[in-house]
C-alpha cells in the first residue's frame, strides 16, 4: 500500500460532512496558513513540493502561482477547473463526490496564498449532483467560520462559489473556461496575455485542477520538502489514476508516482489485470488525447526498460514509442478491440467538441472522422491512411488551443503503431465489417 | 389582446427566482451575464426540459442582455435542448471508454426498445433518446444520465428495469 494523501479516508462513513472531515484532521492547513504563514510562504512551499498540474499538462503549480500579476486596485481570482471531461478521466468527480471538503480546504488555503477574495469552482454541468454536494459542504464552512468574513479570526476573508458549465469539453481549456464563466461561448482566447495577467473579468487569475488544489493542504501541513520526497525525480507526490476499459477492477486509485506500470495494471491491489482472461492489446494512458501505445511498448520502453508511473517514464521514446501521463485516465484495451473503430470514436468526439474557432481544427477533425468512418465501415482506400496522417499533421500546432493537438495525436499514433490493422480494413472490408471480427495480425484471418 | 408568444407568459416560480437571484449574487454586479449557464439550467428544469425562444427571451430580460446573447450560449452548450423533448431524456454516453464496455449494444437496445432512433422521441412521448460525449464515469460504463442522476454499470436487463420504473413514474 502506498501513501494516500487525498484518499486515505475516502471510505470513512460521513467523510462528506464537515464534522467527520475535521475530526480526521481536516482544515488544519487553513489554521496553519492563515495564522502562521504569509501568502508568499505558502506559495514557496508549493514551489518546493514540485507539484505539477494534475489536469493533464503537468505544469509546475508553484511556478504558475508565482506568475500571478499583482497590480494595485484589481482583484485576483482563483478558479478551480472541475470541468473534468477528458475521456477516460473521472478522478476529480470521485474525489469531489466523496470528500468535497478536500477541495474546499484546498481552495481556502490556495486562495489565501494568491490573495483572492472571491474564488470559483467551475464544474461541468452534467455533474449537477456533485455541485449540490459541494454547495452543501460550502454552506457548512460558512456556518463554521471557515468561509466568509474574517476566517477563524485571521483577518482574511473569502467567498467561494460553485458554477455549473453547460456541456462542452472545450471548457476544460483554461481560457475557454474563463470565457464560459463570464457567460459566453467557450471559445479559447489567444495567449498571451495569459490568465495570470488577464484572466477572469480581465483580472489576474490562476486556474488549477481539482486534484492539484486538493493536494495543497497536505503540502502546507507537512512542508513542500516532505512532498518532494514522495515519487521519483521531477514526478513528485501521489497521483489519482482513473482506470477503465477492459480491466478487472475499474476505479480511481491513488498511487505514489514511480510505481511500476506493470504492478499497477496487473496487481489485484489496482487494476487486477485484463478482464475475461484476455490478452493486453493497447492502452491510452493519460486520457483520450495522448498517443495510444501497444501493450508491449507501454509496459517496457523500446529499449526494454520497464516503465514507471511517472511523467518522464511514460513519455520516454517521445511520440515514436512513448506517450504521456496526461490526466491519468487509463483506457485499457484487450485483444478483441478494433483500433480503427476506437480511433474513429475518438475522432468523432473531437469533431463534436471542437469549438469551431480555428479552421484546421473545425474542418480537420470532421475530415478525420469521415475518413475513419469509411475505413471502419469497409469503404476505405489505401491512400486514406496517409491522408489521415496528413490531415492530423495539418491540425497539430496550428490552433489557438491544444484541442487540435489532442485530436491529432490519437489518430497519428494509432496509424503509427497499428498501420497493418488499418490496411487490413481496406484489403478485407467484408471481414472488417463483420460482427465481432477483429484483426489478429494474420492477413488471412479466418473467423467463425 | 396579447399574442400567445409574448414573454409575459413565461413565469419562473418563486423558488426558481430565488435560486436565480442567489446565482446572480455570486458575480460582480456589472457581470450579471456570468449567471447565464446556471439560469439556463434552472429554466430548462422549470419549463419541460427545454429552452424555448420565449424562455430564452425571459432569461435575457432577467440578465439584462439581448436574446441573441442567450441563444448564442444556449446553442453552444450541449446540455440545453432547443426543441421539445419527451418526459424523460435519456443521455447515453457513446465515447470510447463506455464503448469498450458495451455502450454501442446499449444504444442499439434502447433504439429497439423505444422504437425511435438516437435524437428522437419515442412514439408515446415518454422518452427522448440522446447520445452524449464522455460524462466522467468511464470506470462505470456503460452508463446514462437522466436529469441530475447517473445510472452506471448498465446492461440490457438493468436498462429494461429502469425503463419500466420510469414508465410507471
Amino acid at each position: 500500500m502506498g501513501l494516500k494523501i487525498l484518499t486515505e479516508h475516502i471510505n470513512v462513513p460521513g467523510i462528506d460532512t464537515l464534522e467527520t472531515y475535521r475530526k480526521l484532521g481536516g482544515y488544519r492547513s487553513v489554521e496553519k496558513a492563515l495564522k502562521t504563514m504569509t501568502p508568499d510562504e505558502v506559495v514557496e512551499e508549493v514551489k518546493k513540493s514540485g507539484l505539477r498540474g494534475r489536469g493533464g499538462a503537468g505544469f509546475p503549480t508553484g511556478l504558475k502561482w508565482s506568475f500571478l500579476a499583482k497590480p494595485e486596485g484589481k482583484p485576483r481570482y482563483l478558479v478551480c477547473n472541475a470541468d473534468e471531461s477528458e475521456p477516460g478521466t473521472f478522478k476529480d468527480r470521485v474525489l469531489m463526490e466523496k470528500i468535497p471538503h478536500a477541495l474546499i480546504e484546498g481552495m481556502i488555503t490556495s486562495s489565501y496564498a494568491l490573495g483572492a477574495r472571491t474564488s470559483y469552482i467551475y464544474i461541468r454541468g452534467e455533474l449537477m449532483f456533485v455541485l449540490r454536494i459541494l454547495e452543501k459542504a460550502i454552506a457548512e464552512c460558512y456556518a463554521a467560520g471557515l468561509l466568509g468574513e474574517n476566517i477563524l479570526g485571521s483577518g482574511y476573508s473569502l467567498d467561494l462559489h460553485v458554477h455549473p458549465g453547460g456541456g462542452a469539453y472545450i471548457c476544460g481549456e483554461e481560457t475557454a473556461l474563463l470565457e464560459s464563466l463570464e457567460g459566453k461561448r467557450g471559445n479559447p482566447r489567444n495567449k498571451p496575455p495569459f490568465p495570470a495577467v488577464w484572466g477572469l473579468y480581465g483580472c489576474p487569475t490562476v486556474v488549477n485542477n481539482v486534484e492539484s488544489i486538493a493536494t495543497v493542504p497536505w503540502i502546507v501541513n507537512n512542508t513542500g520538502e516532505e512532498y518532494a520526497k514522495i515519487g521519483v525525480g521531477r514526478s513528485t507526490g501521489t497521483k489519482l489514476i482513473s482506470a477503465g476499459g477492459h480491466i478487472n477492477n475499474p476505479g480511481v486509485y491513488e498511487i505514489e508516482l514511480g510505481l511500476p506500470v506493470e504492478e499497477f495494471l496487473f496487481s489485484d491491489e489496482y487494476c487486477g489485470g485484463i478482464w475475461k482472461g484476455r490478452k493486453f492489446k493497447a492502452i491510452v494512458a493519460g486520457g483520450s488525447s495522448v498517443p495510444i501505445l501497444p501493450g508491449e511498448l507501454f509496459l517496457k520502453t523500446a529499449e526494454g526498460t520497464p516503465r514507471l508511473m511517472t511523467y518522464e517514464s511514460l513519455s520516454e521514446g517521445g511520440f515514436v514509442s512513448g506517450t504521456m501521463l496526461g490526466s491519468g485516465g487509463f483506457i485499457v484495451m484487450d485483444d478483441t478491440t478494433c483500433i480503427v473503430r476506437n480511433t474513429w470514436n475518438f475522432s468523432r468526439f473531437y469533431h463534436h467538441e471542437s469549438c469551431g474557432q480555428c479552421s484546421p481544427c473545425r474542418e480537420g477533425t470532421g475530415w478525420m472522422e469521415k475518413i475513419l468512418h469509411r475505413l471502419e465501415h469497409g469503404h476505405g482506400h489505401m491512400h486514406d491512411i496517409d491522408l489521415l496522417v496528413n490531415v492530423s499533421k495539418q491540425i497539430e500546432g496550428n490552433t489557438i488551443c491544444p484541442l487540435g493537438d489532442a485530436a491529432a495525436w490519437p489518430v497519428a499514433s494509432a496509424v503509427r503503431h497499428f498501420r497493418d490493422e488499418f490496411e487490413w480494413h481496406v484489403k478485407h472490408p467484408e471481414k472488417a465489417t463483420a460482427a465481432g471480427a477483429v484483426y489478429s495480425g494474420a492477413e488471412d484471418l479466418a473467423f467463425a | 389582446m396579447e399574442s400567445p408568444t409574448t414573454q409575459n407568459e413565461v413565469q419562473f416560480s418563486e423558488a426558481a427566482m430565488a435560486e436565480i437571484r442567489r446565482y446572480i449574487s455570486h458575480y460582480p454586479a456589472e457581470r450579471k451575464k456570468s449567471a447565464i449557464l446556471p439560469v439556463l439550467h434552472i429554466a430548462q428544469a422549470e419549463f419541460g426540459g427545454w429552452v424555448s425562444p420565449q424562455v430564452q427571451e425571459k432569461v435575457a430580460e432577467i440578465l439584462d442582455i439581448q436574446p441573441i446573447e442567450v441563444f448564442e450560449v444556449a446553442s453552444f452548450y450541449t446540455m440545453f435542448n432547443l426543441k421539445p423533448v419527451g418526459k424523460h431524456v435519456l443521455e447515453v454516453c457513446r465515447t470510447g471508454p463506455c464503448m469498450l464496455r458495451g455502450a454501442d449494444g446499449l444504444i442499439e437496445h434502447l433504439e429497439n426498445r423505444l422504437g425511435c432512433h438516437v435524437g428522437k422521441t419515442s412514439p408515446d412521448g415518454l422518452f427522448t433518446l440522446k447520445t452524449v460525449e464522455c460524462l466522467a464515469a468511464c470506470g462505470m460504463g456503460p452508463m446514462l444520465q437522466i436529469r441530475e442522476k447517473y445510472y452506471e454499470n448498465l446492461d440490457p436487463q438493468k436498462m429494461d428495469q429502469l425503463l419500466n420504473d420510469l414508465s410507471k413514474a
